[in-house]
């Protein structure tokens, strides 16, 4: 173990600071990482060069870089079932907390403050809490118009349900927005009735098919403008069981015609508590397998997101974390901001470097598995405890979530993530806390951490999940395919057998208590 | 005639605001409000008043 010094450590970020400062009402890790397989290999060079520094876009840029949201667009023009309005929007956001709403002057503010204290900062999106686009999107051009003047080294993006789309995309042309994100949950209007029970276009009220077919229409010509202008878009779904679970394959294929690049579907998170339409009627959310299921069957020739975290609206930091509460308004004014950007381009040149020698040790190692182990060997899910950098760093008591890969003789693939409390609150283990980690990762044969106690260790090996404290510090996709050799290895002797384990629960994050 | 908004349901959201042909409506003490002189209930300019089509808590109503 030659590498323990995280890339946080080296550069004197990070690590310390952040753990001081996330420690009350963060949703996540520190830092939140993944092993990724998300790299040049799989995208075309001139769509790499634009997303690797992009923590929504790219799997591995979002173990290094941080992104921010900030709450200009309170505004919407369309209602969603799975929307209630007192809250951020679902489409990026978890509903339950609302959003601290800035003016543009106050949010260009922001993005300095959160630029000089957080080096990886490299984007800044503006997803709503209402749609980004409606009232003319005049709060969302104009933020981004202070920002490319003080910062013109952070990438811009926004998020938008897409009715309004194809009046901007001159205007998003103009500014140099690389990336959007365009929620798209149907491409039929009968699908379509039963997500969104009206629309405002064209100075009137639409309701029913007729507002479904108008949303699509719209979504499927600003989708496609946008694309054939070079700029890159992202698809979000939300999936809803019973409504559009199976119709996602189809959207799925739909905009993989138009020249979306990504596809990021996302599991609807419904709770009575919500007050949303779906949360009243009892509408569920898919189950970890179901969701699973679901991106399996997409996953084509368009790359499947599978590390988006749902953020909120107002969300700082990197993917996993949220900052957010360190720069509410009132703090940043307190601020001295400058317009230095020595530090984010110092970063940068050091994630450059840490990235190529990764490529080639994954390399290595993949190919190891692909030549001793047979080709019929099952792939295994793995749960990993990280806080960042592309490790094995976190004790298992404290991890707000885990990691989780499929490893397989094709390699190790980050499938997604699932949250948990923190088991150890205070050094002492609670069992509640621990069957719900159970739960959780029900499906893996492992669980990979930096430290694990006796006691859950126990546990997990009764449940069937090997803890495996071995490798800690270690680099994830490569510990887990050393791992899957010896698996296979064993299940050759049989001495294991394989697992098809129970499935696992979807949970949002606690949502943190934020003045409105 | 004109119309008014229900300040407890309102959310804020400001979107009324941006679609007033009339620039009837403003944000005052934490709320937005029209302001009766200026609303026209947006006759002879749209088929509906636009404040009420867009509004997502249906808070706008005939005052
Ligand atoms: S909501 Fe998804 S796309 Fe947006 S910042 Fe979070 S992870 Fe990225
Ligand atoms: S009814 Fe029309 S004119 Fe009156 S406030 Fe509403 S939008 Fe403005
Ligand atoms: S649209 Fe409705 S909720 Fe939004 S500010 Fe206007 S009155 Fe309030």
């Amino acid at each position: 173990m030659s590498n323990v010094v995280s890339l946080d450590g080296i550069l004197g970020v990070g690590e310390l600071k952040s753990a001081a400062l996330t420690s009350k009402g963060a949703s996540g890790c520190a830092s939140s990482s993944c092993g990724s397989s998300s790299g040049p290999s799989d995208l075309p060079a001139d769509v790499w060069e634009k997303v690797k520094n992009h923590p929504c876009y790219s799997e591995e840029a979002h173990h290094y870089f941080a992104r921010m949201h900030v709450a200009v667009a309170p505004a919407c023009n369309i209602q969603c079932n799975y929307c209630n309005r007192k809250y951020d929007c679902s489409n990026e956001s978890r509903p339950g907390v609302v959003s601290e709403k800035l003016t543009p002057e106050q949010a260009a503010k922001k993005v300095l403050a959160v630029a000089q204290e957080v080096p990886q900062l490299s984007v800044v999106g503006i997803a709503g809490p209402g749609d980004s686009l409606a009232a003319q999107g005049n709060n969302t051009f104009r933020t981004f118009d202070l920002i490319a003047k003080s910062a013109p080294d952070i990438k811009l993006c926004l998020s938008t349900n897409g009715l309004a789309l194809p009046d901007h995309v001159e205007r998003i042309k103009g500014m140099n927005i690389d990336h959007v994100t365009i929620t798209i949950n149907m491409v039929d209007a009968e699908v379509g009735e039963r997500i969104y029970p009206w629309i405002f276009y064209d100075h009137k009220r639409w309701t029913g098919r007729d507002a479904a077919q108008i949303l699509h229409e719209r979504q499927m010509e600003g989708l496609e403008a946008l694309t054939s202008a070079g700029i890159l878009v992202k698809v979000n779904s939300v999936m809803i069981p019973g409504v559009n679970d199976q119709h996602l394959v189809e959207v799925n294929k739909a905009v993989r015609e138009r020249g979306a690049f990504l596809h990021n579907i996302m599991p609807l998170i419904s709770d009575p508590a919500h007050g949303t339409h779906f949360g009243l009627t009892g509408q569920r959310g898919p189950t970890a397998q179901e969701l699973k299921a679901l991106q399996d069957q997409c996953e084509g020739d368009l790359k499947l997101m599978r590390h988006c975290r749902q953020c909120r609206a107002d969300a700082v930091g990197l993917l996993g974390e949220d900052r957010g509460g360190e720069f509410t308004a009132d703090k940043v004014e307190a601020i001295a901001v400058n317009t230095d950007d020595e530090a984010r381009r110092l970063y940068r040149e050091h994630v450059e470097v840490e990235r190529a020698e990764r490529h080639a040790s994954k390399a290595a190692a993949r190919e190891e598995v692909a030549e001793s182990v047979a080709a019929d060997v099952a792939p295994i899910l793995i749960a990993v405890a990280t806080k960042g950098g592309e490790r094995i760093n976190e004790h298992f008591g404290h991890a707000t979530e885990f990691q989780i890969y499929e490893v397989g003789t094709s390699g190790a693939k980050f499938v997604g993530h699932r949250r948990v409390d923190t088991y150890c609150e205070g050094g002492s283990g609670d069992e509640d806390a621990l069957e719900m980690v159970l739960n959780a990762i029900g499906d893996c044969t492992a669980v990979f951490v930096a430290k694990i106690g006796a006691c859950p260790k126990e546990k997990l090996s009764k449940a069937g999940i090997e803890p495996v404290d071995g490798f800690a510090f270690d680099y994830i996709e490569e510990s887990a395919l050393t791992y899957f050799k010896a698996h296979a290895e064993r299940a050759a002797q049989g001495a294991v057998q394989s697992r098809t384990g129970r499935d696992a629960v979807l949970r949002p994050a606690e949502p943190v208590a934020r003045r409105a | 005639m004109a119309y008014k908004i229900k300040g407890a349901e309102c959310t804020a959201c400001g979107a009324c605001e941006a679609e007033c042909p009339n620039n009837a409506i403003s944000f005052k003490k934490g709320t937005y409000v029209i302001d009766p002189a200026t609303c026209t209930e947006c006759n002879g300019q749209f088929s509906s008043p636009q404040c009420a089509s867009v509004c997502p808590a249906d808070c706008c109503v005939p005052a």
